[in-house]
């Protein structure tokens, strides 16, 4: 919606959103390199992940103190009110967004030269692709103030936890066969939560849209398909 | 029920209001909020000033002992509604009132009811503070006194003092109850204005923009004021100020030319109102 008899005020509300964009560009940028860094076991562009968060952060600080200054000027309501707060928290799951794919980034520095085969890495992979889609997706809807699509996003959020649990499971059993693969499958099982959370944040973004489109908040648990902490070995290796 | 009444006063022509409409749904959100029971309910009020139409079938139940505010655009009819509810547009010739307007289930057109009496009842504070020309102490003595309500000059005296405090204004004012009520500041006079209100014991009191001639601190303590007299009083407020709307009242009602667009609870009507025409409103859309 546009077209305030203060047209300032339209000018302020598209700057935030304009800022949420680029914020959200860069977080997709940094989960998207951070895998590609895992599975290649890229040092270099793993640390170029990590050299990206400052300027995440620094977003975010400016998206707060524009939404306040906004809040204090215009004493917004109803769908505007609702635009500035959504701003506010999706700067800051995208913020978080960012620290996580700054943890995996660091693990990928962290596992470089450990032995192990590229078969293990397959899972986290996919597993982040998968993500990466919900984020893209959740992003859109954003920009598109598109419900639906925030709402598919918020469905699929149960095939990201199912598929972290099968992970869980499968780098167990690697770590059973071949006690070399232990150190790293524990650094990849790390790198999995991570992406398993960033998977939440998109889920907290999908909403967070739904509430700035429709003005009501979700009140449906999510669908949440992760066992993995109810998972014993003999489970997990079918023993 | 086929006890058909007729509910417009003046001699303006006669409309017909069947009580089961009573039973007709509420405004959209009425359903949406939990309020107190109701203290005054409109069904299908029509006002015409001559032949010029300015309220439009406004039907509403407004809880006791809570805040309601009514906003929308300059000659959307806000005080027009407003004054029904006390009868004044009694007072102007070519004003018609249909429709039925109940206080406790009563209803207040009906003949046999004493406007002066109702008036009682139904307390009014207007936009610009309007002390009498008469001593603070004889502003908010007069109405007493006029109704007969209390037996001596030591019970008048207690009422005065009661109100004022009830009003927020005795500590100011209490060495100086004999020096003239239009020496106070504008603030002050409108908090004699709500104090000469209460004096008379009333239930519901109707405010029309009570802070528009005040300045911030002033309408600061006022809304302090309505806030503390809620738990007494059923309190009826129109403001332009949406701020005011939403920092004072728990009902937020919308007119729009001369239609109650929506109603529901304040929250819901500043965060996520349902017709476009409030969004627009309260958002500065409107063209
Ligand atoms: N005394 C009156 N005589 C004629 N028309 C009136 C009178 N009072 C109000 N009106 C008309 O009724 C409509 C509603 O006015 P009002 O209730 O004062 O609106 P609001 O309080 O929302 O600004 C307006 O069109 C106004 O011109
Ligand atoms: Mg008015």
């Amino acid at each position: 919606m546009s077209d305030h008899i203060v047209r300032a005020f339209d000018a302020d509300l598209r700057t935030l959103r304009g800022m949420i964009a680029e914020m959200g560009g860069l977080a997709e940028k940094m989960m998207t390199e951070s895998t590609r860094a895992l599975a290649a076991r890229d040092i270099e562009l793993a640390r170029r992940v990590i050299a990206m968060d400052p300027k995440l952060d620094a977003l975010q600080h400016e998206i707060e103190e524009k939404a306040v200054l906004t809040i204090a000027r215009r004493q917004p309501m109803a769908v505007d009110l609702r635009d500035i707060v959504s701003a506010i928290r999706i700067a800051s799951d995208l913020e978080r967004i960012g620290d996580l794919a700054k943890n995996v980034a660091k693990r990928v520095v962290a596992i470089a030269g450990q032995f192990h085969p590229q078969k293990i890495v397959t899972g986290v992979e996919h597993m982040s692709d998968l993500v990466m889609g919900q984020l893209r997706d959740v992003l859109d809807a954003y920009a598109a103030r598109d419900d639906d699509r925030a709402m598919d996003v918020w469905n699929r959020d149960g095939q990201i936890d199912a598929l972290y649990t099968a992970l869980f499971r499968e780098l167990l059993t690697y770590m059973m066969e071949d006690p070399r693969n232990i150190t790293f499958c524990t650094h990849l099982l790390f790198a999995a939560k991570n992406v398993e959370r960033i998977g939440d944040h998109t889920t907290n973004i999908a909403e967070t849209v739904h509430y700035l489109v429709t003005g009501h908040t979700l009140t449906a648990e999510r669908p949440k398909n992760d066992t993995s902490s109810f998972t014993t070995l003999d489970e997990a290796t079918g023993a | 029920m086929t006890d058909d009444r007729e509910t417009s006063h003046n001699q303006g022509p006669t409309t017909v209001n069947r009580m089961a409409d009573l039973n007709m749904p509420l405004t959209s959100a009425a359903g949406l909020f939990t309020a107190n029971a109701p203290k005054v309910t409109a069904r299908d009020v029509t006002v015409h000033y001559g032949d010029k139409q300015a309220l439009f079938g406004v039907s509403i139940d407004i809880p006791e002992k809570s805040v309601t505010a009514f906003i929308g655009p300059s000659g959307c009819g806000k005080s027009t509604f407003l004054r029904c509810i006390n009868r004044m547009n009694d007072t102007i010739p070519i004003c018609r009132v249909a429709g039925e307007i109940l206080i406790d289930g009563a209803d207040i057109y009906d003949r046999r009811l004493d406007p002066v009496l109702l008036r009682a009842r139904v307390g009014m504070v207007f936009q610009k503070p309007n002390p009498f020309p008469k001593t603070i102490y004889e502003n908010v003595a007069y109405g007493p006194r006029i109704h007969g309500t209390t037996a001596s000059r030591q019970e008048l005296d207690g009422v005065v003092e009661t109100s004022l405090r009830k009003a927020g204004l005795w500590d100011e004012v209490k060495d100086r109850l004999d020096q003239p009520g239009t020496g106070l500041s504008g603030g002050q006079q409108q908090r004699l204005c709500i104090a000469r209100a209460i004096a008379v014991g009333p239930e519901v009191i109707l405010m029309d923009e009570p802070c528009s001639a005040l300045d911030p601190i002033a309408t600061a303590r006022i809304e302090e004021l309505i806030f503390e007299l809620a738990a007494n009083f059923t309190i009826v407020i129109v403001t332009h100020s949406m701020q005011q709307a939403a920092r004072v009242s728990q009902q937020t009602a919308f007119f729009h030319l001369g239609h109650l667009v929506e109603y529901g609870a304040t929250e819901q009507i500043f965060t996520a109102p349902s017709d476009k025409r409030t969004q627009d409103y309260i958002t500065g859309r409107f063209g």
